[in-house]
């Protein structure tokens, strides 16, 4: 069960002709696919693309009535290889995930796909995870857009710009026999906005059509002389295809003034946030009505040299504003600007910062730069400045994402510390996934991560006397490519490495994705394969599962004989608990429904006794859980916070298993309460309080007796 | 709680022709469901709304920003294109900053959000603690003051209140609170009808979420003011209370009352009157050296940390603690069971052996600790914790006959070793105060690393002897007294004791 449901809004997809549509841009995405007539969809779930993947999958009932196949594949790889579909037969198929890291894995595909060229339209639509909140390596797609010949899309944030682009993108796909990729950035998967529908449209062929009648060209395989061909045509025939398309297409806008002096080009998806630059100059509005000329990309690879020149001909001076680097556009831009002979000057990253995202305040300082050296009339007088507050920036306390409150991989990491108490530091190679938060406080856990699925072999190189590398691998990472890069080169290779597969359920950090070795039934998909038996498959010999994860004194002492046994060869403890932010999504209404319905229902929480708490909170550097937090301390005599449990705690128990492990201290206690319960526990609870009670008021009364 | 310029005129959408609101908020507090509400009332309003978020990990603990851009809809035949919306908000261009958490509206300051000609700032002033302050040996909690007088002086306006308890309050939670608030700040030009729409078209716990806008309403507008309830301290309700407050008053300093109070409080609950009377005999020997010039700190801290060691954690003192009523009824204060609910208390306990034997008779203890025989044999039966249900007869028994011990407890290996170690302090804190009443006060709150149970207690107690065993070769020396709180500060930096290691190399 993926963790935000769809169900409500994939109906908006049935919209038919002249509709308004009104949601998240994802969603926008997914309509255009249909409006497009799209034959099949798939992808590989990670921010900001998860989403688009839980509609596709929520949608799939639509997807079906309309003929149109979704998969949720294996790997970006996977996914990559699929658009293969579109090589013989006029299919369009469209495949998201994130980039730039899908991008990196899914590249074998890619060029093989790009070399070959297609027949029906292919779209990749990209996830483009850059700036605040991202949570990989800073890099451009634009790079390999450009090195394997693929087009790159990146819409202004404009639905109905969006949704014509995926439309076109299809267009462009087939009128150039190029694979074509749509850029989405992390703010417009989100941004809400409303765009007139149109019905959607069945596949003019099937993929079940296609294969029943298999069609076969040796000269879209990359073999030679065919990969030799394929270069040839890409430079004589495609591009110029392309170009001619988006040109007569108008892809690209041009927004202000005709003529002038100066003028801005600027990548499609940074339009918005110029325009706020540009109002706040005093040079443009609301409505995007500015008074300095603005070329908007909504193609940003290939660039359209007649329209360049023409934009920028007359003019002294323009400026690219063109996010990361290199600056791939810049360049292009001068060379066209002297193959043309023109002595307009191109403005970029002299003014504009090399790194970091291009936020409103980077592009308005930006803009005031430019003007200032080359319209200095136009520049603004006034900036507005944000007084520095060095008091508050030290004040202020940095949050780093966490794991969620009862999360099951906390254990595994308390385990961790208690066992390098007793070993000493370990060298652990982390891998991606919400695992990787060990590296945060308070764990301070993980040495190294190379990629999704990749902590084993991370580790590969490590083969010490003595002392064994830990992995840390998710269930993710490990059907993604970790059972055959991790498990089964370890296992060839002879490696001595502890892995340590997190198997959660799902694939959660992207979103609480069903995966194969998913616990949970689902009506169409293959479930509950299990992750050791996979394992012993590929020859490990020394696997356990645990399956409780919050049980930290086992975790602790499975994880030391892995670490100690004179056993040689590698080692796999499979760690076994429900992501608790979907289990908690899934028994939380049911509960509530027993509940309601007056059955006998249990529930725990922990809480600490503040007299006892002594506010060393070495709990809390041992666990870290969100609910487990420290308030002002009630006794007079003490200042130091007491740790406290406030009400979010689900009682997985982790805090409590923490302090019998590490001999911590007698503080916690857990509550189990009863809703409904049985005459039987009625009865013998009540006998209880009563017994209890009588020596509770004897002990009262001695205590008053004695008090101050 | 503090509302502020509750009843500024209503905003209505400038020269600039739109409105900009920032929403921060930490993960699973509902800030993407404000941001949602935000957006249809909008639209319903004749606006043209975009919202947008960069969730992601985020999500997971982080805090996040939701924005919201709207613009009045294009009258019919107004034709105008359609407004282009930035996608993030730019420091000085935001109208209202809404913050689910004090330190979340203090990073929308520091990230230029909030400026003084334009913003209306609403935040909520509890406190979510971030892990680096949670984490800390003592007490990292950041100055919130801080960022109170920064949202005065930064906001046009600032709406400020306890969110947190108003959703307890309200049975609801912060997102009806905030929208409330939002709504009580006049700063959207929406009617109060608009806003109570949006929560029933959402159709998810509307009567609660009603109930937390209409006290987030109420309170942003100042209508709901409660004066806090200062709980004053009991007086003596005995006999030998009484006699103890008289012995105080006549005898101690008026600044170190309070703290006295609250000691002779302590180690009557914890042993008897004796023990009291041990206490102010110990204060007074203190209270002789120290002096009215030097505000009688010496005397009010060694008040405060004499009694806290006095009153050192045992098995018997958690004992006593675990089985008492007033534990029950804070348990039931925590828990909130519905009335037919019925519940059980386990406590997560694991005393080891070292434990055990501290708590028995003096010769018994020394004499179990000391045979390796016997070591061996017994250690086996303490390598696991205990889960103690408490709210079972056998181990409610069992704990109220530990709880019973403290009678013998003047007897027990433990109370030989603090007693000496007491002594110990107090020798080297008098012998300094009579020199340097400075340097004896900051021995004297050395007593604060003390902490915790077994290996923690057992740690903190080397960083103790270490900060003493420098205190000694510091004594008499200028700038003794900074030099020693430095130490102690280093002491609660981390738990290896690296800091503490470092700092005293300097030291030497």
């Amino acid at each position: 069960m993926a963790e935000r449901s769809f169900k409500k809004e994939v109906e908006q997809l049935r919209l038919g002709e002249g509709a308004v549509f009104s949601g998240e841009g994802i969603l926008a995405v997914t309509k255009a696919l249909l409006q497009a007539g799209v034959a099949y969809v798939g992808g590989y779930q990670g921010s900001p693309i998860s989403h688009l993947m839980d509609v596709f999958a929520d949608a799939d009932p639509l997807l079906r009535e309309l003929g149109v196949h979704f998969e949720s594949n294996a790997s970006e790889a996977a996914a990559g290889a699929m658009l293969a579909a579109s090589v013989n037969y006029p299919l369009r198929g469209a495949v998201a995930w994130k980039s730039v890291v899908g991008t990196n894995v899914a590249s074998d595909a890619l060029s093989n796909l790009a070399s070959g060229g297609v027949t029906g339209g292919a779209l990749i639509i990209i996830g483009e995870d850059y700036g605040e909140g991202s949570s990989i390596m800073q890099e451009r797609t634009h790079a390999f857009a450009m090195k394997s010949q693929m087009w790159l899309l990146d819409p202004r944030p404009h639905l109905p710009t969006i949704v014509d682009m995926v439309e076109a993108g299809f267009d462009l796909s087939e009128a150039s026999q190029t694979p074509v990729m749509l850029e989405l950035r992390v703010r417009s998967c989100h941004m809400t906005g409303q765009f007139v529908a149109r019905e959607n449209k069945r596949p003019a062929m099937t993929v079940g059509e296609a294969a029943a009648s298999p069609r076969r060209d040796v000269n879209r395989i990359v073999l030679p002389p065919a990969n030799f061909v394929h270069e040839i045509e890409k430079v004589e025939h495609r591009w110029p295809a392309a170009l001619k398309f988006i040109a007569e297409r108008r892809l690209n806008e041009h927004f202000g003034p005709e003529q002038d002096r100066i003028g801005i080009i600027v990548q499609g998806g940074l339009f918005n946030t110029l325009n706020r630059a540009l109002e706040m100059a005093g040079l443009s509005d609301v409505h995007g009505a500015t008074r300095i000329p603005v070329y908007c990309l909504n193609v940003t690879y290939p660039l359209i040299p007649e329209e360049i020149t023409r934009f920028c001909a007359g003019k002294d001076a323009v400026l690219v504003v063109e996010e990361g680097q290199p600056e791939f556009i810049e360049h292009e831009l001068n060379t066209l600007m002297r193959r043309a002979d023109l002595n307009t000057r191109i403005i970029g990253k002299d003014i504009l910062p090399r790194a970091g995202e291009y936020s409103g305040t980077v592009l308005r300082d930006g803009l005031a730069a430019f003007l200032r050296i080359h319209a200095p009339e136009r520049a603004p007088t006034q900036m507005v400045s944000v007084a520095p507050e060095p008091d508050l920036a030290t004040t202020v306390p940095p949050r780093p994402a966490g794991f969620c409150t009862g999360c099951p991989e906390r254990p595994i990491f308390s385990a961790m510390k208690l066992v390098q108490r007793e070993l000493g530091e370990l060298h652990v190679s982390a891998d991606i996934g919400c695992h990787l938060f060990s590296i945060l406080p308070p764990f301070h856990i993980g040495n190294t991560t190379m990629g999704y699925g990749l902590g084993t072999a991370g580790a590969s190189a490590f083969k010490p006397e003595g002392k064994r590398a830990v992995a840390m691998m998710g269930d993710g990472g490990f059907w993604h490519n970790g059972l055959t890069s991790g498990i089964g080169s370890a296992v060839f290779n002879q490696d001595d490495t502890v892995t340590i597969v997190v198997d959660n359920g799902y694939s959660a950090a992207t979103g609480g994705q069903d995966i194969l070795s998913s616990r949970a039934e689902n009506a169409t998909r293959r479930t509950n394969n299990p992750i050791e038996k996979a394992a012993r498959g590929l020859g490990i010999t020394w696997a356990r599962t645990l399956t409780r994860t919050y049980d930290v004194a086992r975790m602790r002492d499975t994880l030391k004989e892995a670490l100690t046994s004179p056993e040689t060869g590698p080692k796999l403890i499979v760690a076994q608990s429900e992501c608790m932010l979907n289990r908690q999504r899934r028994i939380k209404p049911l509960m509530a429904q027993a509940v309601r319905e007056g059955k006998r229902v249990e529930r725990e929480r922990f809480g600490v006794d503040p007299d006892t708490c002594t506010g060393d909170h070495a709990c809390i550097r041992l666990s870290g859980c969100p609910s487990l937090s420290i308030r002002p301390n009630p006794d007079p005599l003490r200042s130091h916070p007491v740790t406290h449990i406030d009400n979010s705690c689900v009682g997985c128990g982790n805090c409590g298993e923490v302090a019998h492990a590490a001999i911590l201290c007698p503080s916690f206690y857990k509550v189990r309460v009863v809703t409904h319960p049985t005459r039987w526990e009625r009865l013998r609870t009540s006998f209880r309080r009563r017994v209890i009670g009588w020596f509770q008021q004897r002990h009262a009364r001695a205590l008053a007796a004695r008090a101050f | 709680m503090a509302t502020h310029n509750p009843l500024a005129a209503s905003s209505l959408p400038d020269e600039r022709g739109r409105i900009t609101i920032a929403i921060l908020a930490l993960g699973g507090e509902g800030g993407g469901v404000l941001a949602d509400w935000i957006v249809t009332m909008a639209e319903e309003q004749g606006y043209v709304a975009q919202g947008t978020s960069v969730p992601g990990v985020a999500q997971r603990t982080g805090s996040t920003i939701y924005y919201v851009e709207m613009v009045p809809r294009n009258a019919p035949g107004q034709n105008r294109p359609e407004p282009v919306l930035a996608q993030m908000p730019v420091p000085g261009d935001v109208d209202i900053v809404i913050a689910s958490e004090l330190m979340e509206a203090g990073r929308a300051i520091l990230r230029g959000f909030v400026s003084e000609d334009r913003t209306t700032l609403i935040g909520s002033t509890h406190r979510v603690y971030a892990i680096s302050e949670k984490s800390m040996l003592g007490d990292g909690r950041a100055a919130s003051q801080r960022i109170l007088d920064a949202a005065e002086r930064r906001a046009k306006r600032f709406i400020g209140f306890d969110m947190a308890q108003a959703a307890g309050e309200a049975g609801s939670v912060i997102s009806a609170i905030m929208l409330g608030a939002l709504a009580g700040s006049q700063a959207l030009p929406f009617p109060r009808e608009a806003f109570e729409a949006t929560i029933r078209r959402g159709g998810k716990a509307v009567p609660s979420n009603l109930a937390g806008f209409a006290l987030g309403e109420s309170q942003a507008q100042g209508l709901a003011a409660s004066a806090p309830e200062i709980q004053p301290a009991s007086g003596p309700t005995t006999a030998a209370g009484r006699a103890l407050h008289q012995r105080i008053t006549d005898r101690l300093p008026a600044p170190a009352h309070a703290m006295a109070l609250e000691g002779v409080r302590r180690l009557m609950d914890y042993q008897d009157r004796a023990l009291a009377e041990l206490y102010l005999d110990r204060l007074e020997t203190m209270a002789a050296l120290d002096d009215a010039e030097h505000g009688w700190t010496l005397t009010s801290e060694t008040a405060r940390h004499l009694a806290l060691w006095m009153a050192y954690e045992d098995i018997i003192r958690v004992a006593d603690l675990k089985v008492r009523a007033t534990r029950v009824a804070r348990v039931e204060q925590e828990i909130r069971p519905g009335s037919a609910d019925i519940y059980s208390v386990t406590e997560y306990m694991h005393p080891r052996l070292q434990e055990l034997c501290e708590i028995m008779p003096t010769a018994l203890g020394r004499r179990v600790l000391a045979s390796p025989g016997l070591q061996r044999r017994l250690s086996p039966l303490f390598r696991r914790g205990r889960l103690v249900e408490t709210t079972r007869l056998r181990w409610f028994v069992l704990l109220r006959a530990l709880a019973g011990m403290r009678r013998f407890r003047r007897s027990t290996l433990r109370w030989g070793h603090e007693q000496q170690r007491i002594a110990d302090w107090l020798a080297l804190a008098i012998e300094v105060a009579r020199t340097d009443l400075a340097a004896a006060t900051e021995i004297i709150r050395c007593q604060g690393v003390l902490k915790g149970y077994s290996d923690t207690w057992e740690r903190s107690c080397t960083n103790f002897a270490t900060l003493m065993e420098a205190a000694r070769s510091l004594a008499g020396k200028p700038g003794a007294a900074q030099r020693i709180a430095e130490l102690r500060e280093a002491a609660l930096a981390d738990e290896k004791g690296d800091a503490l290691a470092c700092a005293v190399k300097a030291v030497a």
